[in-house]
């Protein structure tokens, strides 16, 4: 029993000493500031310069942020203050079912839907002209996948609210609105900015979804309605070619070793702030 | 400034109300437009036929080579994780039931795992992989996916076990039983359905996760009958097809991801089921 505990306890330590071993030919070539920020992409010349991709993959991520999160925070608060027993009932399995939708079939679906309509219908409206192939339509996808995922974690988080501290707002005289404006966020302050990053880093790490609807294009743009190339979508295409070119796989693992440690940060930040926030729990 | 009060409360009501609601919409669109797409192209042959000669061309054929390779992976990786993950949740909730702040530490880092992207693990397999001088096969998309969904076990095997009154331990142990045996007859039959709940979604993200056998599992159009042949999978197969540029090509591939969407929705209702129906037995 321990000995499974211990070997899985040694799961990311395996991990990051495997990637970083593999992608040490990689920094031995060049500087980690120069990998992280040069935006010359050219593996057949040996130039390895990540910034591209890193850019791309923080733009869909704000993006995706910037459309699910307030869904997220109003839906959670109707569904913890405001919705019937019945409603609540349906809630959970359409949470758990779109948390358990494939990555593939978003991506389909976004290719079906989002990429049309943001190439046919959104762009002109703005005069510009776009394939639909886009950041935007990463963004859009992506922030779908993370709904079931941040609201849960904020269900969470607004459920453990002590219901007197709510009995206290009323008896002052404070409307339901006033009572979870004033008390029920703000006490859970930590567990929704938790929420939020750790929902920003499963966004960061999605690979699939966003990668067939983003274009895959390596340049850097403020233009959302401009292809992309993120960091996970460049690992999962190139994949096939990297062993004929020199330290092609070595800069695909470290591309994985930048996601990895990336994301493995912000999980282990906001799920200390969750727990740290939360002593009633320890 | 009452009116202004009312005025808000209603606002926000409605507006929380329309998000919620929203949610539901947004999943019946994705189902609707999956069916809708997929159940014109999807025929018997589809999940009975292997892909015959130029399949790829629009030829004939199915799916079944993806349909058994996502079966054999998702299968394999799932056995392998309840191998190393009920051990290891039973122990958190027994052997470490007094030792609070290991117990949490332990759960932190199982929760980060959880968060590592599947395309991390699956880069992480293709090195284990080649240091092991294996090819891409059937055994080593089966360790790749388990890598990825062993945390996902114990920790909502975990969960199950957490809520288990610490008095039904008290008692097997003051019956002169150890912690081991409390821990596999007690807790085990206690949290069995937290384990199918567990176990189901283990499976289900396996059966579903593209980014991680990528690499590992490679492609093939035959059904793999050895663990060192490749195997195809029923995600991977949807996007090989949809990239396609032949229109055929594509239904097929809308077609597939119906099957992928009926399993996992499957899937889904069957762990709620069984999550209702195995805890109908259990001491409260």
């Amino acid at each position: 029993m321990l000995t499974a505990l211990v070997l899985i306890l040694l799961f990311p330590l395996l991990i990051g000493v495997a990637l970083l071993f593999k992608s040490i030919p990689l920094l031995n070539a060049d500087s980690i500031v120069n990998l992280l920020f040069s935006d010359n992409w050219a593996p057949n010349s040996g130039k390895f310069g990540f910034w591209p991709f890193i850019f791309s993959s923080l733009y869909v991520t704000v993006l995706s942020f910037i459309f699910s999160a307030p869904l997220c925070l109003l839906a959670a608060i109707y569904l913890t203050e405001f919705a019937s027993a019945r409603l609540i009932r349906i809630m959970h399995p359409v949470i758990d079912i779109l948390a358990g939708i494939p990555s593939v079939i978003y991506g389909m679906w976004g290719i079906l839907v989002i990429v049309p309509f943001v190439g046919d219908y959104l762009a002109p409206v703005f005069g510009l002209n776009s394939s639909g192939y886009s950041i935007l339509a990463g963004g859009i996808v992506l922030a779908i996948m993370c709904i079931p995922y941040m609201l849960n974690m904020l269900i969470e988080t607004f459920k453990s609210v002590p219901y007197g501290l709510k009995e206290a707002g009323f008896s002052l005289g404070a409307t339901h609105w006033e009572t979870i404006k004033h008390i029920v966020i703000r006490k859970s302050r930590p567990g929704i900015i938790s929420a939020f990053g750790l929902g920003m880093a499963k966004a960061f790490g999605e690979t699939l979804a966003v990668m067939m609807v983003v274009g895959n294009i390596a340049r850097i743009t403020g233009n959302p309605f401009e292809a992309g190339y993120p960091l996970p979508a460049l690992i999962a295409n190139n994949y096939g070619e990297m062993l004929s070119i020199p330290l092609y796989d070595s800069a695909l693992m470290f591309a994985a070793l930048v996601l990895f440690v990336v994301v493995l940060l912000i999980n282990l930040v906001f799920r200390y702030l969750i727990i740290a926030s939360n002593p009633a729990k320890v | 400034m009452q009116k202004r009060k009312t005025i808000e409360e209603r606002v926000f009501r409605i507006l929380t109300g329309v998000a919620c609601y929203s949610l539901i919409g947004i999943l019946g669109y994705i189902i609707f437009i999956i069916f809708n797409k997929g159940f014109s192209s999807l025929t018997l042959d589809m999940v009975t036929k292997l892909p015959s000669g130029g399949y790829y061309y629009g030829g004939e054929g199915g799916v079944l080579n993806a349909i058994v390779g996502s079966l054999y992976i998702a299968g394999g990786a799932t056995l392998i994780a309840i191998i190393l993950g009920v051990p290891a949740a039973l122990y958190i909730n027994s052997h470490l039931i007094r030792y609070k702040r290991t117990q949490n530490t332990v759960r932190y880092i199982l929760d980060s795992l959880w968060g590592v992207p599947s395309i991390v693990y699956g880069a992480f397999g293709f090195t284990l992989m080649i240091w092991l001088g294996m090819s891409a096969s059937l055994l080593a998309g089966i360790i790749t996916v388990a890598f990825l969904i062993t945390p996902i076990v114990i920790r909502s095997f975990d969960e199950a076990l957490s809520t288990i009154p610490i008095g039904l331990q008290e008692a097997a142990l003051s019956l002169g039983s150890t912690k081991s045996q409390t821990a596999f007859k007690v807790l085990l039959k206690q949290g069995f359905s937290g384990l199918v709940t567990a176990i189901l979604l283990a499976f289900g993200r396996a059966i579903g996760d593209a980014a991680s056998v990528l690499f590992t599992a490679g492609y093939t159009d035959l059904i793999p009958t050895n663990l060192d042949e490749p195997a195809a999978t029923l995600p991977l197969s949807i996007f090989f097809q949809l990239s396609s540029p032949i229109p055929a090509v594509r239904e097929r591939a809308y077609a597939a991801a119906a099957i992928l969407t009926i399993i996992i929705l499957i899937i889904s209702i069957s762990a709620r089921y069984f999550a209702k129906h195995y805890s109908k037995e259990n001491i409260k």
